[in-house]
C-alpha cells in the first residue's frame, strides 16, 4: 500500500541491501516477540528468505527494566538464500537501558542502534545497573545511534485516543514496528489486517495500535532520523508455495499427518514444560482431526497414558523437554519391552537439571540413545530446522508403527521457537503407511511372532478370541513370562536386531560439497543452517570442506563408513560435550574425529564455525 | 463385542488363563482371584472386551491369570496406563489391580488423579499393609510402630487410610471388602462394576508370609459380627451378633461432626449417595478407634461425569462444528505465497 504522508520519502536515497539482521529487545512485557512476529510475517510476504531466533527469559515477567527481564527477537532477511538468523545484528532496537546493555555487545561495528530515549532516566539506569548513562558515556561510540523519545511520540500520536495513558504506552511496540517498516520499505497491510482482527472486539485498542503503527511509519521521514531507506529485494527461493512456520507448529502438523498416513488416530499426552508446551497447546486445537489430548498429572503419567492409548490401538504420543525425558525413562523401557508404537518428542533445552529452560542445547542425545535401565534400544531421530519438523514427525510415526517401537524425536529450543519460510509439500506425494491390526487369530497366538522387519503383530483389546497379556517382565516369544536364560538372550538380541533393521528403511545422508576432501563437517539437529552457511563460505574460499547432516541418529544410516573414509578428518560441532562425537567414535571407529563443542545456551555463529574450519585445516597442514 | 469362540455360557474356568498361579500358598490373592473369576462367570462378562491393568507388586500379577486382555505395567503407573487405554477406547471394560504400596506410595499421585477424573473403571486395591514382593517392608498403610526389616525400631509415619484418601480425591465410588468373605466380595464387586465412574474397592488381604493375619482381630469368623459393620445403602447402621449395636452421626459445637455408638433402634440409615462425603469420611476413620467397628461395604456411590466421555465429546463436538479436519487446511494455512 502507499503509506499516508508518503510525500517526502522519495527524496531520500533508497539503498539496496542483500541481507539485514535486526534484533528487537525490551522488557518481557514490551511485546518484542509480537513485534518480531509481525516483522517476520510482513517480510515473508515481501518474498525475502528469512530465519528468526526468539530469545526470551525464563521468567514470565521478570522485574521491569532489569537485565534478567530482557526479551529479544532476532530476524535475518535477505534477497538470497540464508540458513541462519544471522550472527550479529545490523540493527538493534533497544526499548530500555537493560535491553541495550544486554545486547550491544552483539551488534556489528557501525551498526544502527535505535533507542527509546524516554526510558533512560535515572531510575531506569538504576534498574539496569548502569552507573553512567550509556547514551552519553561512550558505550555507543562507533554505532549509528538513533534516539527517539518513543513514550512522548506515542502519547502525542494517541492524543485523541480514549485509552488511559498506561494503555497508550502499550502501543509503543507498534510504533517501533512502523518505524522499522519505513526504514526497510515494508508494506503495512499485513499488520493492519492483523491488528483489526486481533482487537475486533476492542475498537479503541485497535484504533490506537493502528495510529501508533502509522505514527512510527511516518516518523521515519518526518523526523529525518535516518539518512536513507533500505530495500531488500525478493529472494530467489526455489519455486513453490510457501508459508512461514515455527518449529513446534510444524511438529504438531506433522504428527497429525503422521497419524493420518498410519490410518490411526493420535492420542497426545503431555505435561506442560518449556519449551515443549506449545506442541500440546497446538494439538489441543486439532480435535476436529480426531486428535485426543490429555494434559496428564505429571511427565510419567503422560507417557504411561500414551502407552495405554497405543495398547488400545491408537498412536500414543508424548512431548517434553530434558527433565521430563529423565522422568519418562522407566516407561520407555516398558514400551520397548511390550513392543508398542509410541512417539516421544524431546524439545531439548540447556541442562543438567532445570538448567536454562529457554536456552538451546543438544545435550539429551546420549540420554535418548542409551539412557535407560537394561539394554533398551530405541530409534532416535533429530529435526534440523523448523520446516523439517513436519517431515520428521511423519518419519517418527512411520518407524513407530512399522517396527512396533517407541521412537524419540529430538528437537530443540532454537527449532521450536524459530521460524522460517516452509516450502509446502505436495500432500498427494506423502507415502501412506497404514497400520494392520492382527485379527482372526486364536488365543495363545504368538504375541512376539516377528515379520521380516522383526516387528510383532499389533492386536487391539476388544479383538475377539485373541486375549493376551503384555507386561514389563521378560516374555518368551509366545507371550508368557520367562526367566529362561537363553530366552532372555534371544529376546534381547531380537529387540536390538529390530532397531538395527530400521537403518534398512532410511536413506544415506547426502554429502553437501565434494565427495572427498580434507574435512567433513558432520552435524545433527538445529545447527544445520549455521553449518551449511559456514561450509559454503569455506568452500568459496577454496577449502576442501564438505558437510553431512544426520537426521536419523540411531540407528545410524548405512553408508557413513564409506563416506567418512574419503575425508582426512571429521569435524563434529555440537552444542553439548562431545555426545555425537563419542557415538561416532564407538560406532565407526576407523576415522579421525575432531570435536567442537559449545554450551553457552546460544547457537553457533557462522563466523565462529568458519574460524573453526579454517583453524582445523591449518592444523592439518602443519601436522 | 461378542465372544464368538464359545457360544455356550462361560464358566469360571473360562476366565482363568493357562498360566500357573504363583502366589504363596495360603495368600489372600487366591481368594480374590477366585471371587473375581466367579463374578465374571456369573455375570457373563465379555472376555475379549475386558482389560486388566496392573502395576507392580504381588497383586499386580493378577492380569496374567485372567483369560482377558491384560497389561502388567510398571510400579505405581497402572492408573496412568489405564487412563490412556480407556480414553483411547471407552468401549472397553477396564479393571485395575493394585496394592497398598503400588497405589498409595509410588503411585499415590496417579491414584488421586484417576479418582478426581472419574474414569469409568474398576480399581481393586489389595491392602495387606505390607510390601510382599520385596519381602516384607512396612507400607504406607502399616500402623505406626510396625516393626519390619526396614523399620527394626518401628515405623514412625502415620498410615494412609485408603478410603479416606479416595474420598479426599473426590472418588465417586468407594467400598471395602475382605478376602475371606466371598459372599460379601461378590456383592461389592457387583456394585462396583455397575457404577459408572471410578469404583475403588479396597480389599483387606492376608499376606501369610510377611503380615500374617494382621486383620484377625476384626475379621476372624468368631469376632467379625461384633467387630465389623457392613455399610449397605438404605439399611440402618447396625451390627453385632444379634444386630444389637448401632451407629449414629451427631453434630455439636464442641466436638464437631462425629460418629458414635448407639442402640440399634437409634441407628441412622446409611446413604452413600448423600451430597457430602463427610459421613463416609467419619466411618472410614473408625478403623483407628478400638471401640468402633471396622466398616466394610459401600462408603460412597455418587454420580459424576467421566473424564473419557468429556474428552471424546470434545472431539465429536469439534468434528460436528468444524467438519472433519482436512490435512491440507493445516498445512496450507495462514499467509501463503508462491514463488516462480
Amino acid at each position: 500500500m502507499t503509506p499516508p504522508n508518503a510525500h517526502s520519502t522519495a527524496e531520500l536515497p533508497l539503498q539496496r541491501l542483500d541481507r539485514v539482521v535486526i534484533r528487537f529487545a525490551g522488557d518481557s512485557g514490551d511485546g518484542m516477540q509480537l513485534t518480531g512476529d509481525q516483522f517476520t510475517r510482513t517480510t515473508a510476504l515481501v518474498g525475502n528468505d528469512l530465519a528468526t531466533l526468539p530469545d526470551f527469559p525464563a521468567e514470565i515477567r521478570a522485574p521491569a527494566g532489569t537485565r534478567p527481564g530482557v526479551s529479544g527477537f532476532q530476524l535475518q532477511f535477505a534477497s538470497e538464500e540464508i540458513h541462519t538468523p544471522g550472527d550479529a545484528p545490523d540493527v538493534l532496537v533497544a526499548m530500555n537501558p537493560a535491553a541495550l546493555m544486554v545486547n550491544i555487545g552483539a551488534v556489528v561495528a557501525g551498526g544502527i542502534v535505535i533507542v527509546n530515549s524516554d526510558s533512560f532516566k535515572d531510575a531506569d539506569l538504576k534498574k539496569a545497573k548502569c552507573a553512567t548513562n550509556p547514551l552519553t558515556d561512550g558505550t555507543l561510540a562507533g554505532f549509528r545511534v538513533i534516539e527517539i523519545a518513543m513514550n512522548t511520540r506515542v502519547a502525542e500520536a494517541l492524543a485523541e485516543s480514549p485509552l488511559s495513558s498506561r494503555d497508550k504506552q502499550q502501543c509503543k511496540n507498534l510504533y517501533t514496528l512502523g518505524l522499522l517498516y519505513w526504514v526497510y520499505s515494508r508494506p503495512l497491510d499485513a499488520t493492519l489486517d492483523w491488528v483489526q482482527k486481533k482487537f475486533a472486539s476492542k475498537p479503541e485498542v485497535a484504533a490506537a495500535n493502528l495510529m501508533a503503527l502509522r505514527a512510527g511509519y511516518n516518523a521515519g521521514d518526518i523526523h529525518e532520523l535516518f539518512q536513507g531507506r533500505y530495500e531488500v529485494p525478493k529472494a530467489n527461493l526455489a519455486p513453490g508455495t510457501y508459508r512461514n512456520v515455527m518449529g513446534n507448529q510444524a511438529l504438531a502438523i506433522g504428527l497429525v499427518a503422521g497419524a493420518e498416513l498410519a490410518n490411526t488416530k493420535p492420542v497426545f499426552c503431555s505435561y506442560p514444560i518449556t519449551p515443549a508446551s506449545s506442541v500440546l497447546e497446538t494439538m489441543a486445537t486439532y480435535k476436529h482431526f480426531g486428535v485426543v489430548t490429555i494434559q496428564a498429572e505429571d511427565e510419567i503419567a503422560a507417557i504411561c497414558a500414551a502407552i495405554g492409548a497405543s495398547f488400545a490401538g491408537k498412536l500414543g504420543m508424548t512431548c517434553t523437554s530434558g527433565p521430563g525425558m529423565a522422568l519418562k525413562t522407566e516407561a520407555m523401557g516398558l514400551a520397548v519391552m511390550t513392543e508398542l508404537p509410541l512417539v516421544i518428542l524431546d524439545i531439548q533445552r540447556a541442562g543438567p537439571s532445570t538448567g536454562m529452560p529457554t536456552k538451546v542445547e543438544q545435550s539429551d542425545l546420549l540420554q535418548s540413545v542409551f539412557g535407560r535401565n537394561g539394554d533398551t534400544p530405541m530409534p532416535v531421530l533429530a529435526i534440523s530446522r523448523p520446516s523439517d519438523a513436519f517431515e520428521m514427525a511423519i518419519e517418527a510415526c512411520r518407524i513407530a508403527v512399522r517396527y512396533m517401537t517407541p521412537v524419540i524425536l529430538l528437537s530443540d529450543n532454537f527449532i521450536a521457537n524459530g521460524a522460517e519460510p516452509w516450502k509446502l509439500p505436495d500432500l498427494a506425494q506423502l507415502a501412506p503407511f497404514p497400520v494392520e491390526y492382527k485379527t482372526g487369530g486364536q488365543p495363545n497366538f504368538d504375541v512376539y511372532a516377528r515379520n521380516a522387519d522383526g516387528s510383532r503383530p499389533w492386536v487391539k483389546p476388544g479383538t475377539p478370541s485373541m486375549m493376551f497379556r503384555l507386561g514389563g517382565l521378560e516374555k518368551a516369544p509366545h507371550g508368557n513370562i520367562s526367566y529362561d536364560p537363553q530366552n532372555h538372550q534371544h529376546m534381547t538380541n531380537m529387540r536390538h536386531a529390530k532397531v538395527a533393521k530400521v537403518a534398512d528403511s532410511i536413506p544415506t545422508p547426502a554429502v553437501d560439497g565434494d565427495a572427498s576432501g580434507d574435512l567433513l563437517v558432520v552435524g545433527w539437529g538445529s545447527s544445520v543452517g549455521i553449518l551449511t552457511q559456514a561450509v559454503l563460505n569455506a568452500r568459496r574460499e577454496g577449502l576442501a570442506v564438505s558437510r553431512l547432516h544426520l537426521r536419523h541418529v540411531w540407528p545410524l544410516p548405512h553408508g557413513l563408513d564409506a563416506i567418512f573414509g574419503r575425508f582426512r578428518q571429521i569435524l563434529v560441532p555440537e552444542m553439548n560435550v562431545m555426545q555425537m562425537c563419542r557415538l561416532l567414535r564407538s560406532e565407526l571407529p576407523k576415522h579421525d574425529y575432531v570435536p567442537y563443542n559449545k554450551v553457552t545456551g546460544q547457537p553457533f555463529l557462522v563466523s565462529e564455525m568458519e574460524a573453526v574450519i579454517t583453524r582445523q585445516l591449518q592444523a592439518q597442514k602443519k601436522g | 463385542m461378542v465372544d464368538v469362540i464359545d457360544p455356550k455360557p462361560l464358566t469360571k474356568k473360562d476366565y482363568a488363563s493357562d498360566q500357573e498361579v504363583r502366589w504363596c500358598p495360603g495368600c489372600g490373592d487366591y481368594a480374590i482371584l477366585n471371587a473375581v473369576q466367579k463374578f465374571f462367570a456369573d455375570t457373563g462378562r465379555d472376555r475379549a472386551n475386558t482389560v486388566f491393568v496392573s502395576g507392580i507388586g504381588c497383586s499386580s500379577r493378577f492380569p496374567y491369570y485372567m483369560e482377558t486382555y491384560g497389561f502388567h505395567t510398571i510400579h505405581g503407573r497402572a492408573a496412568a496406563v489405564a487412563t490412556g487405554l480407556k480414553v483411547a477406547n471407552p468401549g472397553l471394560e477396564v479393571w485395575m489391580v493394585t496394592g497398598d504400596g503400588d497405589a498409595l506410595s509410588i503411585g499415590g499421585n496417579h491414584t488421586a488423579h484417576l479418582l478426581r477424573r472419574n474414569l469409568d473403571l474398576n480399581v481393586l486395591l489389595f491392602n495387606n499393609e505390607i510390601y510382599g514382593l520385596t519381602k516384607g517392608q512396612y507400607s504406607p498403610t502399616s500402623p505406626i510402630g510396625t516393626v519390619k526389616k526396614s523399620t527394626p525400631m518401628g515405623s514412625v509415619d502415620r498410615p494412609f487410610e485408603p478410603v479416606q484418601f479416595a474420598l479426599g480425591a473426590q472418588a465417586t465410588f468407594v467400598a471395602r471388602t475382605i478376602d475371606n468373605d466371598q459372599a460379601h466380595m461378590a456383592k461389592v464387586l457387583e456394585a462396583a462394576a455397575a457404577h459408572k465412574g471410578t469404583s475403588l474397592v479396597e480389599i483387606l488381604q492376608n499376606c501369610v508370609i510377611f503380615n500374617k493375619d494382621f486383620y484377625s482381630a476384626d475379621v476372624d469368623k468368631q469376632v467379625r459380627a461384633d467387630r465389623t459393620i457392613d455399610l449397605v445403602p438404605g439399611r440402618k447402621l447396625v451390627y453385632g451378633k444379634d444386630g444389637q449395636l448401632g451407629l449414629r452421626f451427631r453434630l455439636s459445637a464442641e466436638q464437631g461432626f462425629r460418629v458414635e455408638r448407639c442402640a440399634a433402634a437409634e441407628a441412622d440409615v446409611w446413604n452413600p449417595a448423600q451430597p457430602s462425603a463427610s459421613a463416609a469420611f467419619l466411618l472410614a476413620g473408625m478403623h483407628a478407634d478400638p471401640e468402633l467397628p471396622l466398616p466394610v461395604g459401600i462408603f460412597r456411590a455418587v454420580a459424576a461425569p467421566c473424564y473419557e466421555d468429556g474428552v471424546n465429546a470434545q472431539v465429536t463436538d469439534a468434528i460436528a462444528k468444524r467438519k472433519p479436519g482436512v490435512l491440507r487446511d493445516l498445512v496450507y494455512a495462514g499467509e501463503i505465497w508462491t514463488v516462480g
